[in-house]
């Protein structure tokens, strides 16, 4: 066998008490593509920062063709060959393409600043692996998706022959992330080598050759993609069987939220179209569609900080106006916004300042203008407890809290006063495999005690694992719901891409 | 070498921090001083004796601080909610004038228990006026207050000076731009005879604790803190944006405007332009190195003006420049906030 391109050795990584990295080896062949998989807090990124230069290693050592690296240099890594694409991206929006690419090649001492050549060498490399991207659009005008290639052929531009990507599709959509695994199983059959870092077991068994799971710092298992199972991966990521939540049929009740032919602009343009839909209590509704379909007008609309053009809303058959947030939180309506670090918490507060702000104003934290501190440190307290919120007290900073645990949080201050109505907007994006199942359990609870709850998610599992009926939101118009025993992915990949109409009506009136 | 975020920032380093960064910039102005040829220990010592060494320079010490409190809360309770008034100066000037057209053209008349306390409201109004403009533009068009508020400044000393040169013009000044005096009892009572030191140190530290404890435990305080860390996570939670920024803006402007009319009513009597030495800009860095806490603004404008002060009779006596006081309060700044950032991340070999 010949030398692998790359050999992790025995690297060990503390930071304080935390042993982030423990003894971890791994190796790399050429034209490999291997997965990094791992809950959030494994160890997988830290790995990643040591290989790359970013992090000294405590013990340990790295090997590119043989050689030893030299450590915390990434310079050193990326003159051996190493590119990183990183999950938030380290690209200027304001320089177009070619100069974000340029950037950091070009020789400070030089009259010449030998554009044309790197655009020559750029659009070979985008050639070669069919990365389409135009070299003189400003970043800031490209899609997430495109910024990301841009990302991927800058470290091709510094000749990098093995690629590291940080959870690569994180910030894709389905179709993005299909396209991205097509383009690195391109890149490995042409004698590349790449590392990718997942949480997502779908993505991993489809795209990665080697899968490597670590787990609380210390790599539990290898196999080979073509030897394990979705189950077994995720049984050694957890380290315990953790089986997702599935509802039990149920019988649901009164009309709990009705929309007719609701319309929503913002700044002229036409977010939602004339949307319909019906809620009722103990019943999930799912809303399925890729990001940036209007959901997000969906959401803002029912949590009381938009308002609509026209159209009617009915809560419990009464027609209600433009509600404030205030209103919808004293209705009785839980919210879960889409961005937990965006809008579901302000970090530097405290949790109990957290728990307590959207309903600050009722009696119950304040009087005549001042906080009842005492209340709402007792309120998240309750919550911290029954909603298994680790990582801090009252007190701490919400920052502090990992994803999961922010979102237990977010999930207890909305369900701890038992809502009417619940409106889930992707709950579990971006949480590791037991936190999605603690949040999808919590869901099914609310459920079973009568809430109704209006899912509005891009995974396909979660919502026919959890939703009673569904309907797709296609650029802002909602199709009419299926109900979830015929929804099969075939069926709500047409409703997806905006066929419904090919697929048997359903029952509008149900 | 790399910054981690702390996750937990330990109390004494809240404390200690500060005090390191003050002896740090003392020790950093003491290079300066020795080479301009001074001995360094008995220059600091003639700067605190200088600012505290004598009845009367302890006394001129707080007059000078005092009118720093109120434009350093002016920035401070501002800055908490990411609103950027830089117009502190402006407003500050808009509140003496106010102080000094009121008494002269409507309200000198009044008994002085009644006229004070309307005086010092027309003062503080003359300020908020001042920065709803730029809060205006902000709302409406989206306009970055730092650049409009700053402005605002000229444009109000301007309008200061034209109405000192014109219509409020002192015909008793032998042709100096001056405003008209103040009637005798609409000047701020004295906390001690015969010194310059006046109740208006007394109203800036009530506010001082006023504005803490609205921070820490009403409503208007929590909200305005959601709006300035995060705004669109406080919009979510039913903060109301424009409202609660308009709130702070008035009490920022307010503050300030306040300043100018206590200056007014306390120290000089009328209105020239160069009331004030820089008080409105000062009042930012005084914010600043108390790291945006009210009550640490009012230690702030101590120090502030103990350098200021002092350095005069530093000067006198060796014969430095008072520039030192300039660099020694820019020096601190810059150590507090480099200490703040410590406070808040840990070197990482």
């Amino acid at each position: 066998m010949t030398v692998p391109v790359l050999e992790i050795e025995g690297v060990s990584k503390r930071f304080g008490t935390n042993l982030a990295n423990d003894n971890i080896s791994i190796t790399l062949a050429k034209g490999e593509i291997v997965a990094l998989l791992g809950e959030n807090g494994a160890g997988k990124t830290t790995l990643m920062s040591v290989l790359f230069g970013h992090y000294m290693p405590d013990a340990g050592r790295i090997l590119i063709d043989g050689m030893e690296l030299p450590q915390g240099k990434p310079r050193a890594a990326i003159r051996a060959g190493v590119g990183m694409v990183h999950q938030h991206f380290s690209l200027a929006s304001n320089l177009t393409v070619l100069e974000n690419v340029m950037t950091g090649t070009e020789k400070l001492w030089s009259w010449r600043s030998g554009t044309s050549a790197a655009r020559k060498k750029l659009l070979a490399i985008s050639e070669r692996f069919g990365l389409k991207v135009d070299p003189d659009a400003r970043l800031g005008d490209l899609s997430v998706g495109e910024q990301q290639r841009v990302e991927i052929l800058k470290a091709l531009y510094n000749d990098a022959r093995i690629l590291i990507l940080d959870e690569p599709t994180a910030v894709l959509t389905n179709i993005e992330a299909e396209r991205l695994f097509a383009t690195l199983k391109e890149m490995a059959r042409q004698g590349l080598s790449l590392i990718f870092i997942s949480h997502k077991l779908d993505e991993v068994m489809a795209a990665a050759d080697r899968i490597v799971v670590l787990r609380g710092g210390r790599m539990v298992a290898e196999r080979r993609a073509s030897e394990t199972s979705k189950a077994e991966l995720a049984e050694l990521m957890v380290g315990r069987r953790v089986t997702r939540p599935v509802r039990e049929p149920s019988t649901p009740g009164a009309l709990a939220l009705e929309a007719v032919d609701v319309t929503v602009k913002i700044d002229g343009v036409e977010r939602l179209k004339s949307i319909s839909f019906r809620l009722r209590e103990g019943e999930i509704l799912g809303i399925i569609g890729v990001s940036g379909n209007g959901q997000a007008a969906l959401v803002h609309l029912l949590s009381g900080t938009l308002s609509r053009a026209s159209g009617t809303l009915l809560l419990f058959d009464e027609s209600i106006g433009n509600l404030g947030v205030a209103d919808v939180v004293s209705a009785g309506i839980g919210r879960i916004p889409e961005d937990r670090n965006e809008e579901g918490v302000i970090g530097e507060m405290a949790i109990w300042e957290n728990a307590v702000l959207e309903r600050i104003s009722s009696s119950a934290f304040s009087r005549r203008g001042l906080v009842n501190r005492k209340a709402g440190m007792t309120f998240a307290k309750e919550i911290i407890g029954q909603f298994d919120v680790r990582g801090g007290g009252p007190a701490s900073r919400t920052r502090l809290l990992s994803g999961g645990n922010m979102q237990k949080l977010i999930l207890g201050r909305n369900l701890h006063q038992r809502p009417r109505i619940l409106i889930a907007a992707q709950p579990a994006r971006g949480l590791d495999e037991g936190a999605v199942a603690a949040v999808h359990a919590r869901l099914l609870e609310a459920r079973r005690q009568g809430t109704a709850i209006l899912l509005i998610s891009e995974d396909l599992d979660e919502v026919i694992a959890l939703a009673d009926r569904i309907q797709a939101i296609v650029g802002g118009r909602l199709s009419p719901p299926v109900e979830a025993e015929v929804a099969d992915a075939r069926r709500l990949g047409l409703m997806m891409a905006g066929e419904w109409h090919e697929i048997r009506k359903v029952d509008h009136a149900i | 070498m790399r910054f981690e975020r702390r996750e937990h920032r330990p109390l004494y380093l809240l404390i200690v921090a500060p005090v390191l960064a003050v002896i740090a910039a003392l020790a950093l102005s003491g290079i300066l001083i020795a080479i301009a040829g001074a001995p360094v220990l008995d220059a600091y010592w003639r700067i605190l004796t200088g600012a505290f060494g004598s009845r009367l320079s302890a006394t001129e010490t707080l007059t000078r601080a005092t009118p720093l409190m109120l434009t350093g809360l002016a920035a401070a309770v501002a800055f908490r909610a990411r609103l950027w008034n830089i117009g502190a100066e402006g407003q500050f000037y808009l509140g003496a004038i106010a102080v000094a057209a009121a008494s002269a053209k409507v309200l000198g008349d009044l008994p002085a228990p009644v006229l004070i306390p309307l005086l010092l409201l027309v003062g503080a109004i003359a300020g908020m006026v001042l920065i709803l403009i730029p809060l205006w533009l902000r709302l409406r068009f989206s306009v970055d207050e730092v650049v409009t508020s700053l402005l605002m400044n000229f444009i109000a000393l301007l309008f200061v000076s034209m109405l000192i040169d014109g219509v409020l013009k002192d015909p008793l000044a032998f042709g100096w731009p001056q405003s008209q005096s103040i009637s005798d009892h609409a000047m701020l009572p004295k906390l001690i005879a015969r010194s310059r030191l006046h109740v208006g140190l007394v109203i800036a530290i009530t506010l001082a604790i006023v504005v803490h404890l609205m921070q820490l435990r009403t409503v208007f305080g929590l909200q305005s803190r959601a709006a300035g860390l995060n705004p669109s996570g406080a919009v979510f939670a039913g903060v109301p944006l424009g409202k609660t920024l308009m709130k702070v803006a008035c009490l920022s402007g307010g503050l300030a405007g306040l300043a100018g009319a206590i200056e007014v009513m306390g120290v000089k009597g009328y209105v020239t332009t160069d009331l004030s030495p820089g008080f409105g800009y000062a009042g930012i860095v005084v914010a600043m190195l108390a790291n945006l806490n009210p009550l640490g603004v009012v230690l702030a404008a101590i120090f502030t003006a103990t350098m200021f002060v002092g350095a005069d009779g530093m000067s006198r006596g060796l014969g430095i420049p008072t520039y030192i006081a300039d660099v020694t309060v820019a020096l601190s700044l810059l150590t507090m906030l480099i200490a703040l950032f410590f406070t808040q991340y840990r070197i990482r070999r």
